[in-house]
């Protein structure tokens, strides 16, 4: 299954991934638009890791697990793996009980803004063939690729 | 301390109906320029420290920067212009000397751009290279005088080692210090890729690529930093840098800052200390101890190496020139006074040296009068911007020619002259890890692949029109050259007639 995969030598942590998965995932797919006038989160985290005063970045995103534990976990049926393999969410059954969050192994779900469902990577399967932050990455950073063909 | 007088160079303009707070900008820019004021949600800038290298607006997601000449007027003066004053205020807060990178920006003449092309047209018929084959390959090195054969057809001369090159360019030597390991390895496997060469530049050869040594041209400075047996083995030529046509009769330093463990390994020196070449070579006072260098790499290398020298093209260059065919050496550069450096004092940059279009003319020209052309390749360098830059450079007599600035700027450099300061925003002219990832060497060398076929395909075409279809059928043919606004004396050492003659 093709997915996103983060290279954390090439990510600069600029963030342009963030920017354009909360633009993907607007109602007026405007950059401008989405930050000023509404409330979209980003299913894609830059984290940082500082050692011996070199900074690391990684793009944090939904791994899309052979067997996912947050569907698992999930107490309201909300959380189901398509059957392209994508792990979704659907925001109507969410209760926001967390569950997902604390079985996720690698942190990829959070909170979404509105405090009230969480937020994951859909994969950005209605934009389009490639995903949004892989799209944008100016680095080369995030590859939207299959593993096992590339081997 | 006293006021500042130095004005800001540049001025930073967001617009502020664009600017989603995102802060790209503020994660970007290594010279601190963007800040965020978390209090009142808004980006703000420090004019000041903007070198205008263009990665903000590259990045901004939303376009929403601009990059303006500080529109701050000093009272209008053809002669004290506001950079002049500007550096005297520099100078008089630090009493140092000014110092600047990348090659001579002033308004010299520029005779490529004075030179124009001939086509054919009825008499001749042009060729077209989609249909027809065309050569651009050429070979770097010492050709024989004559080929004798046996009477059996075998050839008995011994021709000296030569360099094949698919296209008449190379990279030229720009050092692992100077410039990121990321760059470097895009260099060397463009070149790889390409079949031409790149230069280690004096700075030595990273342990991991040795790999690329078919491909690499290794060069020995005056400061002779990671010189050693094998590392004279591991590239295909050797080259003796006496000079640098950003700075002529000027040593190098790399500050100490960039001498991190993998820097000093690469060119043996402790970690940390300030790399000083010398101005001269100090067993190098004549045109015999070049000779003594250049037969001692041969040596080294069993006569398998072509040996190039490289020097900054001065008032005597051809005289020097014919100096070194003598000695020995395989090839010669010649760098031009636009040559691009990573810090050369900015009175040295600006100017001493000639231009390059000058100096290879009349190199080219002594070298025939004196019947030794076939002795040595001549390789121009110092700001080839084009194919027709290349094409002109070739009719004028060049073999090859080196391009560097052209290289970094087709992996991103936006030319902002602040190479020095090892705050490269775009990871080439900088030790900084977090900005040498900038660099994706996967990308760079793309996109240097790209020019680099790009410039060969516009050469076959130029060829082509000329009625030409071997680059070796071009050298030094300046019937193909014609010079617009040029006096006769510039003509007369051009070797080149005026246009409608």
């Amino acid at each position: 299954m093709k997915k996103v995969y983060a290279f954390e030598k090439n990510c600069l942590g600029c963030g342009l991934c963030e920017v354009y998965c909360r633009t993907a995932h607007s109602k007026s797919k405007d950059i401008i638009k989405t930050y000023k006038k509404e409330n979209v989160d980003s299913a894609i985290t830059i984290e940082e890791i500082e050692k011996n005063g070199v900074k690391t970045f990684f793009a944090l995103q939904c791994r899309h697990c052979v067997e996912p534990k947050c569907v698992q976990a999930c107490i309201s049926g909300a959380m189901y793996k398509d059957e392209n393999g994508i792990v979704r969410n659907i925001k109507e059954k969410c209760v926001g009980c967390q569950s997902c969050i604390m079985a996720c192994p690698f942190g990829a779900i959070k909170m979404s803004v509105s405090g009230t469902v969480i937020s994951k990577c859909d994969l950005c399967t209605e934009n389009g063939d490639e995903p949004a932050c892989a799209k944008n990455c100016p680095n080369g950073a995030l590859k939207f690729m299959d593993l096992e063909e590339d081997k | 301390m006293s006021l500042n007088l130095v004005s800001d160079r540049f001025e930073v303009l967001r617009d502020n109906t664009k600017c989603i707070r995102c802060k790209v900008c503020v994660k970007q820019c290594s010279n601190e320029v963007h800040i965020f004021d978390e209090e009142d949600n808004i980006v703000l800038s420090e004019d000041s420290k903007c070198v205008c290298c263009h990665r903000c607006v590259a990045m901004c997601p939303t376009k929403a920067i601009k990059i303006r000449k500080n529109t701050l007027e000093f009272k209008e003066n053809a002669n004290w212009t506001g950079t002049a004053i500007d550096e005297i205020y520099r100078q008089a807060q630090t009493g140092g000397m000014l110092l600047s990178s990348m090659g001579n920006p002033k308004p010299f003449p520029i005779y490529w751009d004075k030179i124009l092309l001939n086509a054919s047209q009825v008499t001749n018929p042009s060729i077209d290279p989609l249909r027809e084959p065309m050569e651009t390959k050429v070979m770097i090195g010492r050709k024989p005088d004559k080929i004798e054969y046996d009477k059996n057809g075998n050839m008995l001369t011994k021709i000296p080692p030569q360099i094949e090159l698919n296209m008449p360019i190379m990279f030229s030597a720009m050092s692992y210090g100077s410039i990121s390991k990321n760059a470097h390895e895009a260099l060397a496997r463009a070149a790889e890729k390409l079949g031409i060469l790149y230069n280690t530049g004096e700075g030595g050869l990273h342990k991991d690529f040795y790999k690329y040594g078919k491909n690499t041209t290794v060069q020995v400075a005056s400061g002779r930093f990671g010189v050693h047996l094998d590392y004279l083995n591991a590239g295909a030529a050797i080259e003796i840098k006496i000079g640098q046509g950003a700075k002529p009769g000027i040593g190098g330093h790399l500050p100490g800052i960039k001498v991190g463990p993998d820097v000093s390994a690469t060119r043996m020196i402790p970690e940390g200390s300030d790399a000083i070449s010398p101005a001269p070579h100090h067993d190098i006072y004549s045109i015999e101890d070049l000779r003594q260098l250049i037969f001692s790499l041969k040596e080294s290398t069993n006569y398998t190496k072509p040996v190039f020298v490289k020097i900054a093209a001065v008032h005597n260059v051809s005289a020097i020139a014919s100096g070194i065919a003598r000695a020995g050496a395989d090839a010669i550069v010649i760098d031009g006074f636009r040559g691009g450096t990573g810090a050369a004092p900015t009175r040295v940059r600006d100017n001493v040296g000639i231009p390059i279009e000058l100096a290879l003319a009349s190199v080219d020209q002594r070298l025939r009068d004196e019947g030794i052309r076939n002795h040595i390749s001549v390789i121009c360098a110092g700001s080839i911007r084009n194919s027709a830059d290349i094409v002109k450079a070739i009719a004028l007599g060049a073999d090859a020619v080196y391009i560097a600035s052209a290289a970094l700027i087709a992996m991103g450099c936006h030319m902002c002259q602040s190479c020095s300061t090892g705050k490269c925003n775009w990871g080439i002219a900088t030790q900084n890890p977090e900005l040498v990832k900038r660099l994706n060497p996967d990308i760079a060398y793309e996109r240097l692949i790209n020019l680099l076929t790009a410039w060969n395909n516009e050469i076959k075409e130029m060829l082509g029109g000329m009625g030409i279809n071997a680059i070796d059928s071009l050298r030094g043919n300046r019937l193909m050259l014609r010079g617009v606004g040029l006096n006769l004396k510039e003509l007369e050492i051009l070797g080149i007639k005026h246009a409608g003659e």
